[in-house]
């Protein structure tokens, strides 16, 4: 579809065709000329600014010559032997912070390589190509993991376990494999079902089995599965919403923003999520952003995203913001909720929502006293999520998170985490597969393997 | 209503002070730039195309006698870079596949429609003598203003005892160009040389023993282009084979300055006329060959490429060289690289290189420290600085000032080579003091 959403031509609804338009591809793949030329503009840099800048340190000079000499295949096994969720990566990398920000053509060119369009061009003919897995498992080692969660961590840490030889099994709290590749990436951004796609390709390197409607805390237990495994590693993510702690929070029409990016992600009929006329998203992050466009991109009437401190302060990157404001979002910036009103007295269907001004004094933030009321009839709440808490008594925090030693081993020998259960660095999916990488080796030496 | 009218500038021509006419073997031209003798000028309608768009002149497709050849069905074949630039072409294409007559009458028609350009008949045939007078003769009284000598197409012509299987024995050369020459009267002949030779000296000498005006040089280098890997033949594949062919284009540019510059620096054949040949594409280029000595040019490779129109930044971009450097006219500069074209025995020992980073256009690429570190001399160092990046510096004492740095770094300008003041002097390496030979003297 593009960057710029189609619109209503009349004033009236997106018609179907609309809105299947507004969820395609947000950049459609590059074609043979643009990749050709682009590839090209790549300057081999040596020990490359770019890879330092990717979490995962893929080789990105190597896979961007190996696309130019027309080794695509070659290519894809650089990408995906670092990153072996390369093609999520490729499509919802902020790169505008990552490898494409390093890129040393920023300052001789003023315009960086394309380096995420690249790699979905390399992983995607592979992918395509439904030959076997690019990767081949050790001999069996005889030792079982159990990895609980099937989003990015668990699955890069159960795929470099397979590879070295282990059997894993994944217990997965859903129905669906992929956690927030699944549910909680917008939908532009992983068109044609590709979440699944690449669940399918990962789990046919073999050796892994995942089993579903299994939550941590009610259907399995971390004590039963140490004694039933050789290791076990955590990639629950986050999974408990943080709450305003405010007023009308549970009035209809008030949800989480990745609630509603699920509905989004999980529907049959787009036409049938239901946005609103003044739709309110409160945040300043990535998900604020896709909860927003993905709105607007439904046809909802007015869409603000309200901020309660500054652009420089919002963790949506600064082409998020712009993508957004394309897409006809208004951005408000130092207002914090104050309450959410409904009709009758807090109950029923959302109506309004009023705001106060903030500002910083001193380093703080605090309130200015001046208060204004925004009509609303659906908000959403994109103020990040905590670790759901109740399930890992046992295991020593860090900030609010797990905390892990350099292996990915938690404070209880054999457990090992990753994801965004733990603080490593940003909640991405890069990330969370990097953190699954480190922790798979961890418990490779663990179970007295050699990594290397 | 008031009508907007584009507007358009005129260029003010008191500002172009350049003649670019120029003078081959006594043909004057209006400009240096010639199309070669190859499929552009196959025919009345391409080469008028070619004058309406401004070239000086054209060497028709070479002529043989009738029957005419048969060309077969795919004649090209490109070597690329990694984008989509073509460095060169490769062509198995024979000469012209039309009858000569018909090739002799279009050759009047065009003379007379672009009477004040230069048109020169090519021609080939077996080695004797009575093919070649009589058919220089044919060709002679279409109205050309020169014949030009067909000795070097290293491909198919040459399985026929023609083309370079002339052009490389220096007797047939020779014998070729006398042979023209006796019957043509004073209508100049040129000679066109194959680089498929170990010495273009040789060749070139035949030439002016047999009394070439002029030669013409190079004609293609033997090449074969590629290997599809798929069917497993030399490309261009027909029908499952390949042969190899004639490589020309910017590629072969420093092959043809090189002979070009042999001939022109020799004590026998420096007063020939050379109209020069090899990947001419740019101005630059153009000026390159005439400051090696070059009279005329001609061009092939870059019209096939991008169309004829590329005549007009040909002329302008030499015309605005020539008056930035004060040159009235082609024969202003021309030769003037010749004297400092030397033998690598002439260089001077003592003069000393090193290369000098500009650290504010620096991008921090690395290019030019593992280009050093990996394949020269270590001189170029790499270290993380405060700000998170990389400082390359160059070490003074590793540089031995080669260049490779300057070649491979992408930003223009960042790296230059810098003259080192020593004091010392000019110093030959057969004076020089390492020379084992001199001290054996």
């Amino acid at each position: 579809m593009g960057e710029h959403p189609v619109v209503s031509k009349t004033g009236g609804a997106l018609s179907a065709e609309d809105i299947a338009a507004n969820f395609d591809d947000l950049h459609p793949p590059l074609n043979a000329e643009q990749v050709s030329v682009e590839a090209s503009r790549c300057l081999f840099c040596h020990d490359a600014p770019c890879v330092t800048a990717c979490p995962t340190s893929i080789d990105i000079p190597k896979f961007i010559r190996q696309i130019a000499t027309g080794n695509l295949t070659g290519s894809a096994r650089t990408i995906l032997s670092a990153n072996i969720m390369g093609g999520t990566c490729a499509r919802a990398c902020p790169t505008e912070i990552l490898c494409e920000q390093k890129c040393v053509l920023n300052t001789g060119e003023d315009n960086p390589i394309e380096i995420g369009a690249l790699q979905r061009h390399a992983v995607d003919h592979l992918m395509a190509k439904n030959h076997l897995h690019p990767f081949a498992r050790a001999n069996k080692s005889g030792k079982t993991i159990a990895i609980i969660g099937a989003g990015p961590a668990g699955l890069a840490c159960a795929h470099a376990l397979a590879i070295k030889g282990h059997t894993v099994k994944i217990f997965e709290a859903r129905k669906k494999p992929g956690g927030l590749n699944e549910y909680g990436l917008a939908a532009y951004k992983m068109a044609n079902d590709f979440a699944a796609r690449e669940v399918e390709f990962i789990l046919g390197v073999g050796g892994i089995e995942i089993e579903y409607d299994q939550a941590l805390g009610h259907d399995i237990r971390l004590e039963d599965l140490r004694l039933d495994f050789d290791a076990v590693f955590l990639g629950i993510g986050l999974g408990q919403p943080r709450t305003l702690g405010i007023e009308g929070e549970n009035l209809d029409g008030v949800q989480d923003a990745l609630q509603f990016i699920e509905k989004i992600r999980q529907a049959d009929d787009l036409m049938q999520v239901e946005t609103g006329q003044n739709v309110v998203v409160i945040g300043g992050g990535n998900t604020a952003i896709d909860a927003a466009i993905q709105a607007k991109r439904l046809g909802a009437g007015h869409v603000s995203l309200v901020y309660r401190r500054g652009r420089a302060q919002m963790g949506a990157t600064q082409w998020e913001q712009d993508l957004a404001a394309i897409n006809g979002v208004s951005i408000h910036l130092w207002s914090k909720p104050i309450r959410i009103e409904g009709k009758g007295k807090g109950k029923g269907k959302v109506q309004s929502i009023t705001f106060e001004s903030t500002r910083l004094h001193a380093g703080k933030l605090v309130g200015t006293g001046q208060m204004h009321t925004a009509p609303a009839d659906c908000v959403l709440k994109a103020v990040g999520q905590n670790l759901v808490d109740d399930t890992l008594c046992a295991l020593k925090r860090d900030g609010g998170k797990l905390m892990v030693d350099e292996a990915g081993q938690t404070s209880l020998p054999g457990v090992f985490a990753g994801g965004d259960c733990i603080a490593s660095g940003e909640d991405l999916t890069v990330q969370a597969v990097e953190d699954g990488k480190v922790a798979a080796a961890g418990i490779h030496t663990y179970l007295g393997g050699q990594n290397g | 209503m008031v009508k907007w009218l584009p507007l358009a500038f005129t260029p003010i021509l008191g500002d172009k002070m350049a003649d670019l006419g120029c003078s081959i073997a006594g043909i004057e031209s209006i400009n240096p730039f010639w199309l070669a003798s190859a499929p552009p000028t196959d025919k009345q309608y391409n080469v008028e195309r070619a004058f309406a768009a401004g070239w000086g002149g054209v060497v028709w497709k070479t002529l043989g006698e009738d029957p005419p050849v048969v060309n077969v069905s795919s004649r090209y074949g490109v070597h690329k870079d990694t984008a989509r630039g073509i460095l060169g072409i490769n062509n198995i294409e024979l000469i012209s596949d039309r009858p000569l007559d018909l090739n002799l009458r279009e050759i009047e028609a065009v003379r007379k429609n672009y009477p004040d350009r230069i048109i020169i008949g090519s021609m080939m045939a077996p080695v004797e003598e009575e093919l070649w007078k009589s058919l220089a003769i044919k060709i002679a009284g279409s109205g050309v203003h020169g014949i030009e000598l067909n000795l070097g197409c290293p491909h198919g012509m040459c399985e026929r005892g023609m083309g370079s299987a002339i052009g490389q024995v220096p007797q047939m050369v020779e014998d070729t160009t006398r042979w023209v020459r006796e019957v043509v009267g004073d209508l100049p002949v040129f000679t066109k040389l194959t680089p498929n030779t170990t010495d273009i000296l040789l060749p070139a000498e035949a030439a002016l023993a047999g009394g070439a005006d002029a030669v013409a040089l190079i004609n293609t280098v033997n090449s074969i282009i590629g290997v599809d890997l798929d069917q497993m033949a030399p490309t261009p594949v027909l029908d499952g084979k390949g042969t190899h062919g004639g490589y020309c284009g910017s590629a072969v540019k420093p092959i043809a300055l090189h002979m070009v510059a042999e001939i022109a620096r020799n004590g026998v054949t420096k007063d020939l006329d050379i109209s020069a040949i090899g990947g001419i594409t740019t101005w630059r280029d153009a000026a390159e060959f005439i400051a090696l000595g070059a009279n005329a040019l001609q061009v092939c490779t870059a019209a096939m490429l991008y169309g004829f129109r590329i005549i007009e930044d040909l002329n302008d971009g030499l015309s605005d060289f020539m008056d930035a450097k004060g040159y009235k006219s082609i024969e202003d500069f021309r030769g003037r690289a010749i004297p400092n074209t030397v033998n690598w025995n002439d260089l001077n020992m003592n003069y000393d290189l090193k290369a000098k980073i500009d650290q504010d256009k620096c991008i921090e690429c690395g290019r030019c420290h593992i280009a050093c570190e990996d394949t020269s001399h270590q001189a170029i160092t790499m270290q993380a600085n405060e700000k998170g990046g990389r400082d390359f510096t160059v070490v003074d004492a590793e540089c031995v000032g080669c260049n490779l740095c300057q070649h491979v770094c992408p930003v223009p300008d960042c790296i230059t080579m810098m003259p080192q003041e020593n004091g010392l002097p000019y110093l030959t390496w057969p004076e020089h003091p390492k020379n084992v030979l001199k001290a054996v003297e």
